[in-house]
């Protein structure tokens, strides 16, 4: 049977083929749709939302430990918070198998790094695999799966947002019969003691030789041989680009990623007056190539290392390489771009409070999640983001370093406080920073579309749980001051946030109000406003709501006064509650109005 | 069809459907037989931004993204987001473009403003483009997220499916309570798009 499957649906279908037991995760794009589709179509396989990646990681080894198949998911920045564990779990290996997806997202479409992650591969010298379509994506989690138990190795899967997204036709299989194993208590190899480690260090040496001869043979690094001069070394995306390029042209296509078959590369090398590699992002292959002494291949110098490549990005390449005569051509003329720049919702909670934090002129560390978009104008109140969690961390640094006399206000969602955010929070309550910490809870991973959270009350597989208490949480970190707030009630938010910036010693404010569009579209009465009120004076612009517009009409012949899309606004009253003229007001039914 | 790939680049804004359309063009194309590549990017997109869709239908498909200047097709939901696109367009490409203006608030605060007339800007490049008031159309169907379909029905001749094919795809992949107005939606754009070929 066939199905057009994007990437991430693909590898879903391939855990369910390849028997895997437990499937575990961090929400992160372009990596979410796998686990959601293991919980929405193989409730055979036991998935969960983790709190971070490095949580989510350890559950797979321990799945793996206890004798199931394990499937770990995230994208690239998280294996960064789970590269702890992924460096000794190389030592140990694994009982069942265990797998890795690391989805990398060159370009950044939703990101804040472009880090290329098959580093990561060699510097836990692990065995890297790298689909270049749908169909692989499949095969490959069921092969990797394979390997990981023959030589005893963690493996990782190594998407990119092209291939995650893209959806292609896959040949689906029935699921492979896979026995339980056995946990048996070896300590020498899953206790990582100094002495246990050192004769571990010895058996990742070893398997790594062995490796290297394994990819000489695998059917994932094959030759396409048209008999040409030409050489090219490619893989992953890139893969595809150049056969839309040039479809005649030898190419050695790798799908084993580390350790390269550097025998079977050298025999392509020699066969070839000239060899080039084409790969997105960091120099992963050449780099490898050219150290193992064939110095005449190339690759980067042509076609680049910032993002991602493409058909025309290659054909261009190739082009100053000398291979192809003709630049590849160009047609009409592009037309200026009209920006439509991601921005808050109208009813997003989090407006209030930026709006908030903007009047009193806060320096404001940010995180990772919808709330970042609040460095957007005219709002322009956040002010730096790194990494998930890192709001708090930044926050205490800068007051260390500044002393209180500008208040120092850290911004980060729930989702992301309980990912990373806590210890940042007992840091600063340990060190006795003055700060303020806003907890923005909206009861969902907003961003990444709408995740459970340890603190919703739901899992991943749709049970009701427990959920995590903010306010005991963080008093029992000793923060002796925590208050709630309703974000969008303007006057409490800024009273209150006035009082806790001045307050020495760390505080925490947690909003309460819940995200506008998940789980459930809010949708109250809209606002409207009465044009002969309205005294052009733009507060209300300043929002930034999408759901206001200056009207035609002006005040005092040149400031334009504000109208408002009934059927974009949703009623939250935060620009009603800031107009000074009080020229908005709750829309009355149509009926009213004649 | 023939041997040929045939590109089809699907412009809009969060909401307005291009990702329906790209997966209603793609069941066609797979029950007529052929290898489907189709691409997009998500992430931030839910909040009000451009949306683009890449589908590509052939023997055999390598990219899933359409070589720059190649587009046999633009189908685009929005007057902008066609002019935006336009540089996809292969010479001998076709525009089919909803008469839909959709200015986002930022529009009127920033410095660059909404295009004055962006279909004239298109047709300064290109003739081969048909202008459609699907807008219209949809809200006398009584429903304007229609656009998508009316649209895709009008480029369909130009794609080249059997008509059942397309309604056999609606039928597989609207939710049920939309599906006989998507199908009216569509009769209507394929009538349209009748007349348009014999002009």
């Amino acid at each position: 049977m066939k199905e057009l499957l994007s990437g991430n649906e693909a590898v879903a279908r391939g855990a369910f083929e390849a028997g895997v037991k437990l499937a575990a995760a961090y929400p992160g794009t372009p990596s979410t749709e796998i686990l959601e589709n293991i919980a929405a179509r193989f409730p055979s396989i036991y998935a969960e939302w983790s709190p971070n990646e490095k949580v989510a990681f350890e559950v797979g080894i321990g799945g793996s430990m206890g004798g199931g198949r394990s499937l770990v998911t995230m994208k690239h920045v998280g294996v960064n918070v789970a590269a702890d564990p992924l460096m000794t779990f190389a030592y140990t290996g694994v009982n069942a198998g265990f797998v890795f997806v690391s989805a990398d997202d060159p370009e950044m479409h939703s990101s804040q790094n472009e880090q290329d992650n098959r580093f990561f591969a060699k510097f836990a010298q692990i065995p890297l695999l790298e689909p270049s379509d749908s169909q692989e994506s499949k095969d490959m989690v069921r092969t990797a799966m394979e390997i990981s138990e023959e030589f005893d190795t963690p493996v990782m899967l190594r998407m990119t947002t092209r291939i995650s997204h893209s959806k292609s036709v896959v040949e689906l299989n029935d699921p492979v019969e896979v026995s339980h194993k056995q946990f048996d208590r070896d300590v020498a190899k899953y206790v990582m003691l100094p002495a246990h480690a050192r004769l571990r260090h010895t058996k990742v040496v070893e398997r790594l030789a062995k490796l290297a001869e394994y990819a000489e043979n695998s059917p994932l690094n094959r030759i396409e041989d048209y008999g040409t001069k030409i050489g090219i070394i490619t893989g992953g995306i890139s893969y595809q680009y150049v056969k839309e390029i040039m479809p005649d042209t030898d190419v050695f296509k790798i799908g084993f990623g580390f350790p390269l078959p550097l025998k079977k590369i050298k025999k392509f090398v020699e066969a070839h007056e000239r060899v080039l590699v084409v790969e997105e992002l960091e120099p992963h292959y050449e780099e490898i190539i050219r150290a193992a002494g064939m110095t005449s291949v190339r690759g980067k110098e042509f076609f680049g290392r910032e993002g991602e490549l493409s058909p025309r990005r290659v054909a261009e390449g190739m082009h100053k390489a000398g291979i192809l005569e003709k630049a590849p051509e160009i047609g009409f003329k592009p037309a200026e771009l009209f920006p439509r720049p991601p921005v808050l919702c109208p009813g997003c909670p989090h407006r209030g409070m930026f709006t908030v934090l903007k009047k009193l002129k806060a320096t404001v560390t940010g995180d990772i999640g919808c709330y970042t978009l609040g460095t957007v104008e005219p709002l322009g109140a956040l002010h730096t983001c790194i990494c998930m969690g890192a709001s708090i961390g930044n926050a205490i640094g800068m007051e260390k370093v500044n002393g209180s006399k500008e208040p120092v206000v850290a911004v980060l969602g729930d989702s992301t406080f309980l990912h990373s955010g806590i210890t940042g929070l007992m840091d600063a309550v340990y060190n006795k920073s003055n700060i303020t910490t806003i907890i923005a809870d909206n009861r969902i991973t907003a961003m990444t579309g709408g995740q459970q959270t340890p603190a919703t009350g739901y899992t991943l597989m749709g049970e009701e749980t427990q959920s995590v208490d903010f306010v005991k949480l963080v008093e029992a970190l000793g923060v002796e001051s925590v208050r709630t707030i309703d974000p969008l009630n303007y006057e409490e938010t800024l009273a209150v946030m006035k009082e806790e910036m001045a307050r020495p010693g760390p505080s925490v404010v947690i909003t309460t109000r819940p995200c506008v569009l998940m789980p459930r579209r809010v949708m109250d009465v809209p606002y409207e406003v009465i044009l002969e009120d309205c005294n052009g004076c733009s507060a209300c612009f300043r929002i930034g709501c999408p759901a206001i517009f200056p009207s035609k009409e002006l005040a005092k012949g040149k400031f334009p006064k504000a109208e408002i899309d009934a059927t974009h606004c949703t009623g939250c009253t935060l620009c009603a509650q800031i107009c000074r003229p009080e020229a908005i007001v709750m829309k009355q039914p149509a009926e009213k109005v004649k | 069809m023939d041997n040929q790939i045939k590109n089809i680049f699907i412009a809009g804004v969060g909401g307005q459907g291009v990702l329906l359309a790209s997966e209603l063009l793609s069941e066609a194309a797979i029950v007529s037989g052929y290898d489907v590549k189709k691409s997009e990017v998500h992430g931030m997109s839910q909040r009000g931004g451009v949306v683009s869709s890449h589908v590509r239908i052939g023997k055999k498909v390598f990219s899933p993204i359409i070589p720059y200047g190649q587009a046999d097709i633009i189908l685009s939901f929005e007057q902008a987001e066609g002019l935006g696109a336009i540089d996809w367009l292969s010479p001998t490409g076709k525009m089919v473009i909803s008469s839909t203006r959709l200015v986002p608030p930022s529009a009127n605060f920033g410095k660059l403003s909404y295009p004055e007339d962006p279909v004239a800007e298109i047709r300064k490049r290109t003739d081969n483009v048909i202008l459609v008031d699907a807008e219209k159309m949809a809200l006398e169907l009584g429903n304007i997220r229609l656009v998508n379909t009316i649209l895709l029905a009008v480029a369909s001749p130009f794609i080249g499916f059997e008509r059942n094919v397309w309604e056999e795809a609606i039928k597989k992949l609207v939710k049920p309570k939309y599906v006989d107005l998507n199908l009216k939606a569509f009769s209507q754009g394929y009538e349209l798009a009748g007349s348009e070929v014999k002009a």
